[in-house]
Formats: C-alpha cells, sequence, structure tokens
C-alpha cells in the first residue's frame, strides 16, 4: 500500500485489495415485472411464440370473415394442404440454420416420387423396396448439393440454382415428361398411397401423412435441441470459422446436413404420392419457394443459426391458413399470393423489432 | 537441459498468405512443465506461428514434434484429439449458443444409458454444473444464467469463458492468445493464477501477450518473435521489459545473434 513516506512499490500494488472481493454469482433485484416486459421477456425466451400468435389470430380473423372457415372440414383440409409444404419446409429448416439455403428441395422430392413410382408400377418392384431406392436417391441428390457447397466451398445458392435446374432435366428425362396414373398406382402399387389414408374423427379426416409431419418435426426439433449434432449445426450458421476452431468438422456436419434434407426430401415424396394419388413431373414446382416463405414466417433466421422446427410448420400453417381462409371469402387466386407475399414481409418485420426490443 | 525433450518442438516453419510472408522458416520449443511467452511486434507472424501450432493453420514448410513424434494437424480438432488447447484472440464462440453449449462444443457429454447411446441425448444438468465451476474458478462471477447466450455477454466475460474450456480440456499443452487483453483486474489476475495452476499439474502453456508486467511475473522463459522468425529465448530473470521490448522492436539485438535478413 501507498503511504505518504513510502509511494507506490511494486507494479501489482493496485490488485492488492483483491482478496476482498465479492465472490457471489450476481444477482439484481426483479423489477421488470410489468405486463409488456413479461410478454417480451416470454417472446425472448420462447421466440416459436411469435408464429403460434400470429396463427391463433389469423384462425380467430378468418373465422370471423368466413363462417365456413372454422368448421372442422375446413381445418382438416388446411392439414392435408399443409403436409407436403410442411415436410418440404423441415429440410429447409436445417439447411436455413446452416446460413445455407435449398432451391432443389422441390426437384428432388418430384425426381424422388417418379423413381418410386416407376420402380413400384412399371419395374414390379415391391412398394418397400421402390420407396427406399426413392428416399435413398433423395439423399443422393442431398449429398451432391452438400459436397459441392462443404468441399468447393461454393456459395449454396448458387450450387441449389444450379442443381435446382439438373435435376429438373433429370425428371424430365426420366419421365419423358409422362405422369403415372392413380389408376396404374391403385391396382399395381397401392400402398404408395399409404399416407393419402387416415381415419375420421367427429367429421374431420386425418391423413397419416399429417400425422408423420407432427412426428417427422418432433424427432427433429428433439435432433437439433438435445443431440451434439443440433447444436453443431446452429454453430455452423452461427459462424463457420468459430465452429471450425472449436474442433467441429464443419464440412462433414454440412454435407451430412444436406444429405438430412434429401432423405426428407425423398420421403416427402412418399407422401405426396399419398397426397395428390398420382405421379406427375410437373406437380410441386411451387415448392421450393412455399418451403422458404415457411421457414421465414416461422422466425428462423435467413443468416443461420437462429430458428426453430415448430416455427416453419406453423409458418407452413399460417401460409396455408391464409390461402384457404381467403379462399373461402371469395378472393381470386391471385390475391392470395399477394396476400401470402405480404405476409412474408410483415412478419420479418415484426419478428426483428420484436428481437430488437427484447434485447 | 540435455536430456530434456521438448514436449511441442517446431523447426523451419514458413507461412506465406499469397505474396505476404506470415512466418519465415521460424523454430519453436515448449519445454515440459514451463510458461513460455511468445512476444514480438503486430505482423511479427505470432498469431499465425501460434495456429500452426493449433492446427487452424497447415504451414507450407516445416515440421512439428508432439513428445518427439511428428504432427501433421489438418484442422484444430485434430490438435485437440492431441490434448492441444487454443483460446484464438477472436475467441472463437457462437454467439448464439449458450455458455454451456459453447465449452461443450464438439465434445459434448452424452447422457448414460439408451438415452445417451441410442438417442444421443446431451446430458446437459452435468455440463451446466461443470461450466458453472470452472467459471466461478476463474472467478466470473458476474455471469448471471449459465444459460444465457455468449452474445449477451461482454467482451471480457466471453474471454473468460474461452479461457474456462482451454484450462479445463487442455491435457499436454494449453495455448493462450490474448487471454487478458480485454478482462478487468480481477479477472486478469484470475487467468494468472489460473495459468500457473495448469502448470502446477504439470501442464505446458504457452502465453502471447503484449502485456510485459503480466509476461514477466508468469513466464519461465520468453520466445522474442521478429519478422517471422524466432529471434531468441531469454529469461525473464535475465533481463529487463525495455530489453525485450527492444529485442522484439529491433532496437537492440541480443549477444550473439545477428539481424536476419
Amino acid at each position: 500500500m501507498s503511504t505518504d513516506d513510502a509511494p507506490t512499490k511494486t507494479i501489482s500494488d493496485y490488485e492488492a485489495v483483491l482478496t476482498k472481493a465479492d465472490t457471489a454469482v450476481a444477482s439484481f433485484e426483479k423489477d421488470d415485472q410489468t405486463l409488456s416486459h413479461r410478454i417480451r421477456s416470454a417472446l425472448r425466451k420462447n421466440p416459436t411464440l411469435i408464429p403460434a400468435l400470429v396463427l391463433l389470430i389469423s384462425i380467430l380473423a378468418f373465422g370471423i370473415i368466413a363462417d365456413r372457415f372454422l368448421q372442422i372440414g375446413a381445418l382438416s383440409t388446411i392439414l392435408k394442404q399443409v403436409t407436403v409444404t410442411g415436410f418440404v419446409a423441415l429440410a429447409q429448416t436445417l439447411v436455413i440454420l446452416t446460413a445455407g439455403i435449398d432451391l432443389s428441395v422441390g426437384e428432388i422430392l418430384v425426381l424422388s416420387s417418379l423413381i418410386m413410382g416407376n420402380l413400384a408400377v412399371y419395374a414390379g418392384f415391391p412398394v418397400w423396396l421402390a420407396v427406399l431406392i426413392g428416399m435413398a436417391f433423395g439423399a443422393l441428390m442431398g449429398l451432391v448439393n452438400g459436397v459441392l457447397v462443404a468441399r468447393l466451398k461454393l456459395p449454396p445458392f448458387i450450387v441449389t440454382l444450379g442443381t435446382f435446374s439438373i435435376f429438373r432435366a433429370l425428371k424430365l428425362w426420366y419421365s419423358q415428361s409422362e405422369s403415372i396414373r392413380n389408376a396404374d398406382i391403385e391396382e399395381k402399387a397401392a400402398n404408395l398411397l399409404w399416407f393419402g389414408k387416415g381415419f375420421n374423427i367427429g367429421g374431420a379426416s386425418i391423413l397419416y401423412g399429417g400425422i408423420m409431419l407432427i412426428v417427422l418435426a418432433a424427432v427433429l426439433w428433439y435432433v437439433l435441441n438435445h443431440t451434439a449434432w443440433g447444436r453443431h449445426v446452429h454453430a455452423i450458421g452461427d459462424d463457420p470459422d468459430a465452429a471450425m476452431l472449436s474442433g467441429i468438422n464443419v464440412s462433414r456436419t454440412l454435407i451430412s446436413v444436406y444429405a438430412v434434407a434429401g432423405l426428407i426430401c425423398g420421403f416427402a415424396a412418399w407422401i405426396a404420392i399419398g397426397r395428390v394419388g398420382s405421379v406427375s413431373p410437373i406437380s410441386f414446382e411451387t415448392v421450393n419457394l412455399a418451403s422458404i416463405t415457411a421457414v421465414v414466417i416461422g422466425g428462423t433466421s435467413l443468416f443461420g443459426g437462429r430458428g426453430s422446427i415448430v416455427g416453419s410448420v406453423l409458418g407452413a400453417f399460417i401460409v396455408q391458413v391464409f390461402t384457404t381462409g381467403l379462399s373461402l371469402a371469395g378472393v381470386d387466386d391471385y390475391w392470395q399470393m399477394f396476400a401470402a407475399g405480404c405476409l412474408v414481409i410483415i412478419a420479418v418485420a415484426l419478428d426483428q423489432s420484436l428481437r430488437r426490443a427484447s434485447q | 537441459m540435455t536430456d530434456v525433450q521438448p514436449i511441442l518442438k517446431a523447426r523451419g516453419l514458413m507461412k506465406r498468405y499469397g505474396t505476404v510472408v506470415a512466418i519465415n522458416g521460424s523454430d519453436f520449443d515448449l519445454m515440459p512443465g514451463e510458461i513460455l511467452a511468445v512476444i514480438g511486434d503486430n505482423g511479427a507472424g505470432k498469431s499465425t506461428l501460434i495456429k500452426a501450432l493449433s492446427g487452424a493453420v497447415t504451414p507450407d514448410h516445416g515440421t512439428i514434434e508432439l513428445d518427439g513424434k511428428p504432427v501433421n494437424f489438418r484442422s484444430p480438432d485434430d490438435a485437440r484429439h492431441a490434448g492441444i488447447e487454443t483460446v484464438y484472440q477472436n475467441l472463437a464462440m457462437s454467439p448464439a449458443l449458450s455458455i454451456a453449449d459453447n465449452m461443450f462444443l464438439g465434445r459434448e457429454w452424452r447422457k448414460p444409458g439408451i438415452m445417451g447411446q441410442v438417442f444421443r441425448q446431451m446430458d446437459r444438468p452435468r455440463m451446466e454444473a461443470f461450466a458453472r465451476q470452472k467459471l466461478s474458478e476463474l472467478g466470473l462471477m458476474t455471469i448471471q444464467d449459465i444459460n444465457q447466450a455468449v452474445e449477451t455477454l461482454s467482451g471480457g466475460q466471453r474471454q473468460g469463458v474461452a479461457v474456462a474450456r482451454a484450462a479445463a480440456f487442455g491435457s499436454k499443452v494449453v495455448i493462450l492468445d490474448e487471454p487478458t487483453a480485454a478482462l478487468g483486474v480481477k479477472e486478469s489476475r484470475r487467468v494468472l493464477e489460473l495459468i500457473r495452476d495448469v502448470r502446477a499439474r504439470g501442464i505446458p502453456i504457452i502465453l502471447i501477450s503484449h502485456n510485459m508486467p503480466h509476461v514477466f511475473e508468469v513466464a519461465d522463459r520468453i520466445h522474442i518473435h521478429r519478422l517471422g522468425r524466432r529471434l531468441c529465448v531469454i529469461r525473464p530473470q535475465d533481463y529487463s521489459m525495455s530489453d525485450a521490448v527492444a529485442f522484439m522492436t529491433g532496437a537492440k539485438l541480443p549477444e550473439g545473434v545477428t539481424e536476419p535478413v
């Protein structure tokens, strides 16, 4: 210690008081108990609440506008129509969490469904084998995307824009632009349509495909939040360099993400056959952008690292609620599209402002 | 000293980024159980040297030996598996993930039994308790919630988390690149104590720092890096801080050393 006759002696003299330092973990009195604080803190802890609230409000709003909307038939129609988009949105969420994007998901889905249909209906393969081979091709196409993104270090947008065209060309060549008719599938490979079947509860027909969507979403939620792989996916989207320095094998994880996304699209192909009843090379042309829309409305950041699986499913539902609600209210198709476009912009603006306010 | 072999040894390391030479035939020796400080001007190639030793950069030429065996790290993961743990200047953390998740990134603990083996579930409670304990050992008592995202921490707190991570998991060598640059007085002191603790466990430490009092306080030997090479290695007892600064800036040449061309 310094005194008048002995000034500061050592260079670390100022550290002498450190032995008396406070050793308790910092804590503060909680004074943020007003309603708006509580709402904000709830939203910050559970960002998925935002799309959930939007979905609830839009269902209620359309219930008031179009009186047929809240009937069980309309609601189960929404679940049916959301299924395929929902599956693709799950795949898209994985990719977007790594700060990537997959524009080829729709083509992977249709090509996989063509392979399943051709093998089962024309080549006489048993349905389970045809489905497995179709899904394997879905995973393979995802793997190609992943290798190009991770090993050649190309931007995901460019890679999947390229493979979008490539898979599209392969799809038209493989199918010779011909559809597989519903009657043929029912006659030779009826189990391909299994996910289009379902059961009735109180007038609502629930399809196995819709249930499968919920199951897969739950599985992916678990994987992303409770396994190391899921944490690595988030970390890579957040900051790939930091992830690499932390000892994560970034390129292997990236490749696995794209391959899993392809596999999910391959599985969605089976669901889609059941949903539509036939296989057409020109079906699901809009599912690419619809899946991105659903993911974004669900609150997943296009910059990677933040987002949720549940949000994406909710996002897909929100879009479908708007489309169905507007059509029940007698609004023309193009205004439905217009509304979906507005929805994306509003959803992202709302999400951004809530996040800012909550920080 | 003759029969003590360096635990980490590098010879003739060379790394160019395009036309820029970062390290130019540098040697490096880390003895078992010592604290070796590396000092040098900005741009002298300290960080690149350290990255070559930690696997983040693959040198163009030169050899690295760990425990007398040649190693060829192709990624930081390789180096970590070999027991070399590093705190980088930019800290290498994922801002959106929690403190506990960051500390265990790439080496998550799984639950025992079927949940861990088949469903690969992480053991969050155990990881969180361990993270909290390590942060408390470091005196980082201002972190309120072990599950808060790293982006909500201050720069110094982040650095504390990174240092705690390296100290907790390093088994052969711990490399600290500017570990106290953003830390407060109390936390800096704790980091210096922690460095001594780690050495007391028998693990050697490489400390890169611009803080001469810290360097002279804890280091057993000081590696002075200049123009991409090891200029000399001195013992802090034999020289003053101003000598060290004179060597690293080129104001003075150490005895027996001729200026590299």
